[in-house]
């Protein structure tokens, strides 16, 4: 296997590998919580953190762990992560904990989160996985990051509660409510594929 | 609050999929083919079911004689994971139809959001035993119903021509967006 720059890892998870808008994981957090921009960049960063702590652990394991019982032994270590986010948030910001609601326990069953510690982590040394972590939760949180900010601007005229629309701006009830959110995602991946083939051609 | 109350409005009104964004990942997957997404829509709420009892007695039998609340997603997802596994291995032995059916879409539903967020709103939502188990039921029916008709819908999809950007996952979403759409009629029905 040739390497690549270490760099190059963390890139990748940006835009070329992006987990939202190339590889579809982590849907349902993506959409459930991205009501308004403090919620999207607070569930990113959230997710980054679990993300880059069970890379961390899980590639210092990745020789330890029996392959028969990798899966389970993820899942307990991303879980242990997710109770420490949770606790955390709960305790310093539990306006935007109770707004999240279940979607933090839910960090858990994020396909992303797994997928990562499955296709690199349990594969690849500490740096690696650690930089593939930090970019995947960096492009996790900036697509969050986007789709939030379209919801919320169009859905309720203001962008991280501060009123940035004009003052005969009617909202767009519907991007606050659930079909808003299915509509800017299948518009958001939309205009990713146009950008990568318009790159390739 | 009645039974046949938490039922509807977990299946319609709280559309798992569709207004509570639980299980986007199988509903995007397998919602290609009818066959395939009404056994995947069975799948899960056979497990949903099992599930949601499971974690029930637990959390209010163990975790909480006990104080040990803060333990409970770790237990959860240990249990769902290992239930997953029991269930599989019961369906293999008990009935080979069933189990080619269903099969390869088992070890999936361990990492299917719907199943841990349906065992956290019921107890977040503190329902008594049964009606856990009409929430489960209502909700696993809500699953396949949006998966059937999502997969009605892509069926048809195949003929038409669609912008080359859209193709895929983009006009999934858009699509399930005007299914949400539709779903909000249910909103007024208790």
């Amino acid at each position: 296997m040739k390497e690549k720059p270490a760099i190059q890892e963390f890139i990748k998870g940006l835009w070329d590998e992006n987990p939202v808008l190339v590889q579809l994981l982590g849907l349902c957090p993506t959409l459930a919580v991205t009501v308004s921009a403090e919620n999207g960049l607070a569930m990113g960063v959230a997710a980054t953190f679990v993300l880059v702590c069970s890379s961390f652990l899980v590639s210092l394991l990745r020789n330890v762990i029996p392959n028969q019982v990798r899966i389970a032994s993820y899942i307990v270590i991303i879980a242990t992560f997710v109770t420490i986010a949770d606790r955390f948030l709960a305790a310093y910001t539990p306006e935007i904990s109770k707004s999240l609601g279940p979607f933090i326990p839910l960090i858990i069953v994020n396909c992303m989160i797994l997928g990562r510690q499955e296709a690199f982590a349990s594969k690849n040394k500490l740096g690696r996985s650690l930089l593939d972590a930090l970019g995947m939760g960096a492009g996790f949180t900036l697509a969050l990051l986007v789709l939030s900010s379209v919801r919320e601007v169009l859905g309720s005229g203001t962008w991280f509660g501060m009123d940035i629309m004009w003052a005969s701006f009617s909202t767009w009830k519907v991007m606050s409510l659930p079909p808003g959110a299915f509509l800017t995602l299948g518009c958001m991946i939309a205009a990713a594929n146009w950008i990568n083939r318009r790159r390739q051609t | 609050m009645n039974l046949i109350v938490v039922f509807i409005s977990a299946a319609l009104i709280n559309n798992f999929v569709l207004s509570q964004f639980l299980g986007i990942c199988p509903f995007v997957g397998v919602s290609k083919k009818m066959d395939s997404a009404f056994s995947m829509g069975i799948a899960v709420t056979f497990v949903m079911v099992i599930a949601a009892m499971v974690t029930w007695l637990i959390y209010y039998l163990v975790l909480v004689p006990f104080n040990l609340e803060i333990l409970e997603y770790v237990s959860f997802i240990l249990v769902i994971a290992s239930l997953v596994q029991l269930v599989e291995m019961f369906i293999r032995k008990v009935s080979k139809p069933l189990y080619d059916a269903l099969g390869i879409f088992l070890p999936l539903i361990t990492t299917n959001c719907a199943i841990l967020g349906l065992a956290l709103y019921a107890i977040l939502n503190e329902y008594n035993f049964l009606q856990t188990l009409a929430y489960a039921v209502g909700a696993g029916a809500g699953f396949t119903l949006a998966l059937v008709i999502m997969a009605g819908i892509r069926e048809e999809l195949e003929l038409v021509e669609v912008p080359r950007a859209f193709k895929g996952a983009a006009i999934t979403m858009v699509i399930a967006g005007s299914l949400a759409l539709a779903f909000m009629g249910f909103a007024g029905l208790i």
